[in-house]
């Protein structure tokens, strides 16, 4: 149950930095990337700051035996830089310039009960269950040079 | 850049690295939002209660600034319908392919300094930086 509402202030927490600094508009995105139009920084300041935060705290997690309220820190065990992750990184980029959504805006964006958020995070769903259809296959690590 | 809102992208991100830091520290999770969203459709019997509300709190909390600021923030979609879709399949289709999003690689990742997800970074910005000028200065 407390893991239950930490999860659910951290979410709260996200979701209001998300719209204080207007990444779960779109148009503000697409801004950001749009490096040779009317350029707007912001997305670099967004990341700069969670990282000002999230740096020093994952350094410090990472020092530690287990979490507050858990047995263990879930770390992720991927290691290598394969070409899942290159093909899947360049897919994920076309959608977001194509669009402007990622996935934790398009999900707060629920919020505005707009009918394109809904349609949206139903094909990215679908995209999603689609990817976790493919065979398991061991891919091989990319070349250094790559 | 008559659009930049520094202080507004600072105190955003502050808050977004604070809900890393919580998750992190207390539950043991990453905050990855695609990671979160596609175990939680995929396996909904496994581990699912934190997973559901963590998305709830993150639709919460921009309910709570829609009502605080008194609905001034505009969210405009400029997709097409088939191009929202399309786009729509690729960031689901990628970030799982990939293991994580903007959340996940962009912040949590780079904040282990993980190889992969410092790469993914790079190469979901420039991919998103190139799509954009071609659709915006090319056709």
């Amino acid at each position: 149950m407390a893991r239950m509402l930490i999860a659910l202030t951290a979410g709260v927490l996200f979701g209001l930095g998300l719209t204080i600094s207007e990444m779960i508009n779109p148009a503000k995105v697409l801004a950001f990337l749009d490096v040779t139009g009317d350029w707007d920084p912001s997305l670099a300041i967004v990341m700069a700051g969670a990282l000002l935060i999230a740096f020093p705290a994952y350094r410090a997690a990472m020092g530690r035996a287990r979490p507050l309220l858990a047995e263990r820190f879930d770390w992720p065990v991927a290691r290598d830089v394969e070409r899942r992750l290159l093909a899947g990184a360049m897919l994920f980029g076309v959608g977001w310039g194509l669009v402007g959504f990622c996935p934790g805006p398009a999900v707060a964006s629920f919020a505005f009960g707009l009918a394109k958020s809904f349609v949206f995070v139903g094909a990215m769903a679908a995209g999603a269950m689609v990817a976790r259809m493919l065979p398991a296959e061991r891919s091989e690590p990319l070349p250094a040079s790559a | 850049m008559e659009s930049f809102t520094p202080i507004a992208a600072l105190i955003g991100g502050l808050m977004i690295g604070s809900a890393a830091a919580l998750l992190l520290w207390v539950n043991g999770r990453i905050a990855g939002v695609s990671g979160i969203a596609w175990n939680l459709i995929a396996r909904p019997r496994e581990d699912s209660g934190w997973r559901l509300a963590f998305l709830v709190g993150l639709v919460l909390g921009a309910v709570i600034y829609r009502l605080a600021s008194g609905d001034t923030l505009v969210v405009t979609i400029e997709a097409s319908w088939p191009v929202l879709t399309l786009g729509g399949v690729l960031v689901g289709f990628g970030t799982q392919l990939s293991g994580g999003c903007t959340s996940g690689h962009g912040v949590c990742g780079i904040a282990r300094l993980s190889p992969r997800s410092v790469f993914a970074t790079v190469m979901f910005m420039s991919t998103g930086m190139a799509t954009v000028f071609v659709v915006r200065h090319l056709l």
